[in-house]
């Protein structure tokens, strides 16, 4: 009775444990499936497309308005010690050191990890899973090293177009709302700018990219039984692949940036 | 021939199969009967590796089940699942054609498509449905694509689970049809699981009852009937009361 809390605690920790053995597993043997035939290049080229190309919309729009935001929030903390000036600077780094890598993730697992477990979810509950087994086809080989792969190429791109229409919506508001020279803001955004900036922007990129389509693969090739099974997987997908790329990116930071 | 030599299959504290012994001879259509929840899924997912036996062995010619290659193994086999579990990302054609498509037995794609429409045709669909997707399709063509793509790769074996389920009972009667005219015409081996008794009759040429985990009864179709057996006799003739517990 008395140690009955500490058990529960125990077993939790357990459960945790057990869980981040099992990823980490899941995620060796994707990785030992990108350089193993057979290759599924349709898959892949079908997975840079709506992991890609179909997430640009959303990517664009998010990264846009929190640039524009970003210059009022720095021009307006600034004037408190008269450091209005450092806008484009500020703007230029927090974009692409921060906040394009972090949101463009975001988004990737709002957008794609959910969808991707709720597809291999489905695929699962209805015996899809089981048929491609059946006809000779091993299921991570094509449902997860296609996917994770076009994630973790594709990803670094969309945090590259994200930082550009970031700085892009801080330079309009900038210019237009306040009162900067526009040749004197794209000069003090180019000359801050760093080649360590813009390498660990498109890494964070890659590793995220890897944990959203990771996760949602994951989730689904374990999910429950039934319409809930699925509701789960999808629900649980998001919020690791939330919480693991806000964890990397803190550890990505130090990596790139601690003293 | 498929043989099973006492199989255990338990799920956490549930024994689903607790010594199942079963010999399938080449050629022959074997029909396993059962209630829901008997093991019957779990006996013919054990077969190709799907789910993976606590005890026991399967063989299939002689070969273990579990030791085999898996990709020669597997392209013995072709399998008509309950659902139907089409690609809903892919075609008709390219369903019926995935296994030619794609692995070991890969043809170029004009004629793996002919070959998906020519297997299509076998199972009375028109040419028309190839570029269709599964979603676009009845519960009865999608059950038929899933024939069409069971049998599109000739296989030596071939599973059938619930083929009729979900089907009113005159496209029951063409599926029943279809299978039996396959299975004799490939003069390939046959499992299927159903507890659908019209399906029995007109598919099998020999029955095996699960109950409780093991093999309860076993013979040829036409035994069925007279076999005496308790069990087998409440199953085939729907009774509440007898041996095996009904939950009312």
């Amino acid at each position: 009775m008395l140690l009955s809390p500490i058990a529960a605690v125990g077993r939790s920790v357990l459960h945790i444990l057990a869980m981040i053995g099992q990823v980490v597993i899941f995620a060796v043997q994707t990785v030992v499936h990108f350089v193993r035939p057979p290759f599924y290049l349709r898959e892949f080229f079908q997975s840079l497309l709506s992991i890609g190309f179909f997430s640009l919309p959303v990517v664009g729009l998010t990264a846009f308005f929190t640039g524009g935001a970003l210059a009022l929030q720095i021009y307006s903390g600034g004037a408190r010690f008269n450091a209005e000036a450092v806008v484009p600077q500020i703007v230029a780094i927090g974009m692409i050191r921060e906040l394009g890598p972090v949101l463009v993730g975001l988004m990737i697992a709002a957008r794609v990890t959910s969808s991707i477990a709720a597809e291999i979810a489905t695929m699962k509950v209805t015996e899809q899973i089981d048929a491609l087994v059946t006809l000779s086809t091993h299921p991570m080989k094509y449902l997860t090293a296609p996917r994770v792969m076009a994630a973790t190429l594709v990803v670094p791109l969309l945090v590259g177009i994200g930082d550009i229409i970031g700085i892009y919506g801080g330079f309009l508001v900038g210019t237009s709302r306040l009162g900067f020279n526009t040749a004197a803001y794209l000069q003090n955004t180019a000359d801050f700018i760093q080649a360590t900036d813009i390498i660990s922007s498109l890494t964070k990129g890659a590793v995220f990219g890897f944990i959203a389509a990771l996760m949602g693969c994951y989730y689904g090739m374990n999910s429950g039984r039934g319409a809930q099974g699925v509701g789960r997987a999808t629900k649980l997908s998001v919020v690791a692949a939330a919480v693991m790329i806000l964890a990397a990116n803190y550890v990505l930071t130090e990596v790139f940036f601690s003293a | 021939m498929i043989e099973l030599f006492d199989v255990h299959k338990a799920f956490g504290p549930n024994k689903v199969l607790q010594g199942v012994n079963l010999t399938i001879p080449k050629g022959e259509s074997m029909v396993i009967i059962g209630g829901s929840g008997t093991g019957k899924s779990v006996c013919l997912k054990s077969v190709l590796g799907l789910v993976t036996p606590d005890k026991g062995l399967i063989t299939v010619d002689g070969q273990d089940a579990q030791r085999a290659e898996r990709d020669a193994f597997l392209a013995r086999f072709g399998m008509l699942f309950q659902g139907g579990a089409l690609f809903d990302s892919l075609s008709i054609w390219e369903n019926v054609a995935f296994r030619l498509l794609r692995g070991s037995l890969k043809r170029p794609k004009s004629e793996a498509r002919e070959i998906a429409i020519e297997k299509l045709r076998r199972v009375g669909l028109k040419p028309e449905v190839a570029d269709l997707f599964p979603s676009e399709l009845s519960g009865g063509m999608q059950k038929r694509v899933g024939l069409a793509r069971a049998i599109a790769a000739e296989p030596e074996i071939i599973f059938f689970d619930e083929p009729t389920t979900g089907l009113d009972p005159i496209m029951s009667g063409v599926i029943n049809e279809l299978i039996r005219e396959i299975v004799v015409e490939m003069g390939a081996t046959a499992m299927t699981i159903t507890h659908d008794m019209s399906s029995v009759r007109a598919i099998a040429d020999q029955v095996a009852m699960l109950h409780d985990g093991v093999i309860q009864w076993t013979g040829p179709v036409g035994d069925m009937d007279a076999s005496g057996d308790p069990y087998l006799d409440q199953f085939i003739h729907g009774r509440a009361d007898g041996p095996i517990e009904s939950v009312r």
